[in-house]
């Protein structure tokens, strides 16, 4: 407990500590150094890691003796401080992977919060599911993925996870349990999923499963020479393809600005795969283990680590746009989880943007704005010399979640290497891509988010919905003992 | 009722933390101007709480925002140390350096065996910095990083006729601090041992002679180099080292006719 405030004032500089200390101590085991997924940040919790509710409510009875505030982790899969409590409690959720319930005919699975995709993908594939929304790595939690409200590359025909959750049990910090669903505390279930863990704890996720026909998807890819070129095809394509997704390479200027690659995917129907109790097999959906059948996937990132910088990529990416242009189009069959997890492809490949990480900005704009919108960041990014290195195009809809990032729209999310050197600059770049979305009445997504400042998030938001998720977090969470520093820095600055 | 940290964070723009133990004079408080002015949220410790609110007060006046904080604590009162650890770097927000200043000097004669006066140079110069950098240093080898200073003096080299406490609890400190970097080096830690000569302090009354005497100003600015560097040990100013180098060479049977 806190007997007294330290107070400050910040007008005129004073500072005083009224014998404002903390009289419980934490163990010193339990620190632990926590990075941000992109590696550009850490931080040091008290981190726990619980296998059962009651481990749970006794870790949440802890903070409030202690004085400490609670942070939830999944697979710490957020690019900025979404999962992160600095100098706090932080529980570390990925002990509690028990699957509570399956019923294979109706593809209903009712999950603990720390069950990774990978686990549930596994698990319910040979039985003929798949979740309907996956991210692009298997490592994330489906706790995590619940509060974060992720989507996949199909998100303009599904929406974000949340869409698919038939109900939960959320553990509130005082102990109690409360269910919720699109009946019961309505509300809840709307601001809980996409609320960043701060109003309770999953500890039951109840899933409906995408019933597939077989192990394999149908996935096209091309080339496309530039940005109008890109909207076009998921213009046309869009109706008809149940993923989609482009690669841009954001170094090509000019009439190439916005040239990329797409793969766009599609389920198989009924009978059209002869065999599907083989693909569906798991030993048909394992990734290779090796590139080119020669170089092993898990040193790969050390012969990436050279290329990853402006020089560096701007060749690999202009060869890779050419290697798609000369092959035209490609079709073929390949597994689920080959299609999806393109970020377990490699192994490590963060490590080779170097100990200075990677961020990741992620502006969802409206369908009307998001060309010119795109365009216009692009170009921004290249005039300031600090192009990103990864670029991915997707197409979304909106949802009826409280703090969503869906839109009728597209989303480009872009990776910016991070380098002493470049901090501050990034930081000024980002402060002039926030204009722009805001002017063209865009969102932002925070599991991506590492910049975002709290007059843009209202901005986007709406003073109306903030006001009613603070309301709830009130009502869910009185003494405010979840947070994060996500919560902190944009909503409690 | 959770509490909120004195300064946000944010991902791209964090400042490095800094505890300092003894802030309120001298080098102490040279040093907490330094880290602020250096980018550093500051949280200094001292037992004198009108002279750590008035540095704190000038500091954040003089940088024109919340850098430094005051936190009143006697470093003798050891079992106030681990939660107050705690709070400092719950306040901060994070912990990457500590330095520990706080040290004291008395005058004794030559022929004068005082335990009160032994007693309370054990205490401040080197059970307070094991108090508190035993704290850092369970939680720097969590978390795979870190610095921690220790402020010694060249007066730890040797024993002398002068001052045989105030020596021996330097000496401490140094072969503490030597273990220190020995234990938690292989874990990403860096331990500075600092030995000033003679700096224009408080302590330096009680000196019988003086030369080459610097500001805790200049004093401050080497140790931040020191820091930045990630130096070993450093005799500040620099040419103490060979001071001490010879110091320490002089062979007993000539020591002890001196009477230095």
């Amino acid at each position: 407990m806190i007997d007294s405030e330290m107070v400050v004032d910040k007008k005129d500089g004073k500072s005083s500590m009224l014998n404002g200390r903390f009289e419980v101590i934490l163990p010193a085991e339990r620190w632990e150094r926590v990075p941000s997924w992109g590696g550009a940040s850490f931080g040091v919790s008290h981190v726990y890691r619980p296998s059962t509710v009651e481990q749970l409510q006794a870790i949440f009875e802890l903070a409030r003796r202690s004085g400490r505030s609670v942070g939830l982790r999944g697979g710490g899969n957020s690019y900025g401080d979404a999962a992160m409590n600095d100098e706090n409690i932080l529980l570390d959720l990925r002990r509690m992977t028990r699957v509570l319930d399956w019923d294979p005919e109706n593809g209903r699975i009712s999950l603990e919060p720390g069950v990774t995709l990978q686990q549930l993908w596994q698990y319910v594939l040979e039985d003929g599911w798949w979740p309907p929304v996956v991210t692009g790595t298997m490592k994330t939690t489906i706790g995590g993925c619940a509060a974060m409200n992720v989507h996949g590359k199909n998100a303009w025909q599904v929406g974000p996870i949340g869409e698919h959750i038939l109900e939960f049990d959320l553990l509130l910090p005082s102990g109690e349990i409360i269910t919720c669903n699109r009946e019961e505390n309505r509300d809840v279930f709307f601001a809980a999923i996409g609320g960043f863990g701060v109003l309770g704890c999953f500890t039951r996720i109840t899933l409906q499963l995408k019933r597939v026909y077989s192990g394999l998807l149908d996935v096209e890819t091309c080339s496309l020479p530039h940005l109008d070129a890109m909207f076009d095809y998921f213009a046309e394509n869009v109706p008809r393809s149940d993923y989609i997704v482009g690669w841009m390479d954001a170094f090509a200027r000019g009439r190439s600005l916005g040239r990329g690659d797409v793969h766009r995917a599609n389920y198989l129907p009924p009978g059209a795969d002869p065999n599907p109790s083989q693909t569906l097999r798991l030993d048909n959906q394992h990734l290779p283990d090796t590139i080119l059948g020669i170089v092993p996937k898990s040193i790969m990132w050390l012969f990436m680590r050279p290329f990853t910088n402006n020089l560096g990529t701007r060749f690999v990416n202009g060869g890779k746009y050419w290697a798609g242009r000369l092959t035209g189009v490609k079709r073929y069959r390949q597994p689920h989880a080959a299609f999806h997890f393109l970020l377990d492809y490699i192994p490590n490949w963060k490590k080779a943007y170097g100990p200075g990480g990677l961020i990741q900005y992620q502006p969802f704009v409206p369908r009307e704005n998001a060309r010119e919108a795109f365009r216009e960041i692009l170009r921004l990014c290249q005039r300031r010399g600090l192009p990103n290195y990864l670029t991915v195009l997707k197409r979304h809809r909106p949802d009826e979640f409280l703090m969503t990032h869906g839109l009728d729209g597209f989303s480009m999310a872009m990776d910016f290497r991070i380098t002493p050197g470049n901090r501050e600059r990034i930081v000024a770049l980002v402060k002039e891509l926030d204009e722009i979305v805001l002017a063209a009445n865009g969102r932002f997504y925070f599991a991506k988010d590492s910049t975002l400042r709290p007059q843009i998030a209202r901005a986007y938001l709406g003073e109306e919905a903030v006001a009613k998720f603070k309301a709830l977090k009130q009502r869910c969470d009185p003494d405010n003992l979840l947070q994060t520093n996500l919560w902190r820095r944009i909503f409690e600055p | 009722m959770t509490r909120k940290p004195l300064s946000g964070k944010r991902p791209l723009e964090s400042k490095p933390r800094a505890i300092i133990v003894g802030a309120s004079s001298g080098i102490g408080a040279a040093l907490t101007r330094e880290l602020a002015h250096q980018g550093y949220l500051v949280a200094a410790v001292a037992r004198r709480e009108a002279l750590l609110q008035e540095l704190c007060d000038t500091i954040n006046t003089a940088v024109g925002e919340l850098v430094a904080f005051p936190f009143v604590h006697d470093v003798t009162d050891y079992e106030e140390v681990p939660a107050l650890f705690q709070t400092i770097t719950h306040q901060l927000g994070g912990l990457d350096l500590i330095a520990y200043v706080a040290g004291v000097q008395t005058a004794v004669s030559l022929d004068e065996y005082n335990f009160e006066k032994d007693r309370q140079m054990i205490e401040v110069n080197l059970l307070g910095a094991i108090a508190w950098l035993n704290q850092a240093a369970i939680r720097f080898a969590h978390a795979g990083y870190g610095h921690i200073v220790g402020v010694s003096s060249i007066a730890g080299d040797r024993g002398r006729v002068g001052a045989p406490v105030y020596n021996a609890s330097k000496a401490g400190l140094n072969t503490y601090l030597e273990a220190l970097r020995n234990r938690l080096s292989r874990q990403g830690v860096t331990v500075t041992t600092i030995k000033p000569g003679f700096v224009d302090t408080r302590l330096l009354a009680n000196a019988p002679k003086t030369f080459w005497v610097i500001t805790p100003e200049e004093a401050a600015a080497q140790i931040f180099q020191a820091i930045r560097r990630k130096r070993q040990t450093v005799y500040v100013p620099a040419r103490w080292g060979l001071v001490g180098l010879v110091i320490r060479h002089i062979p007993s049977f000539i020591f002890r006719r001196l009477q230095i």
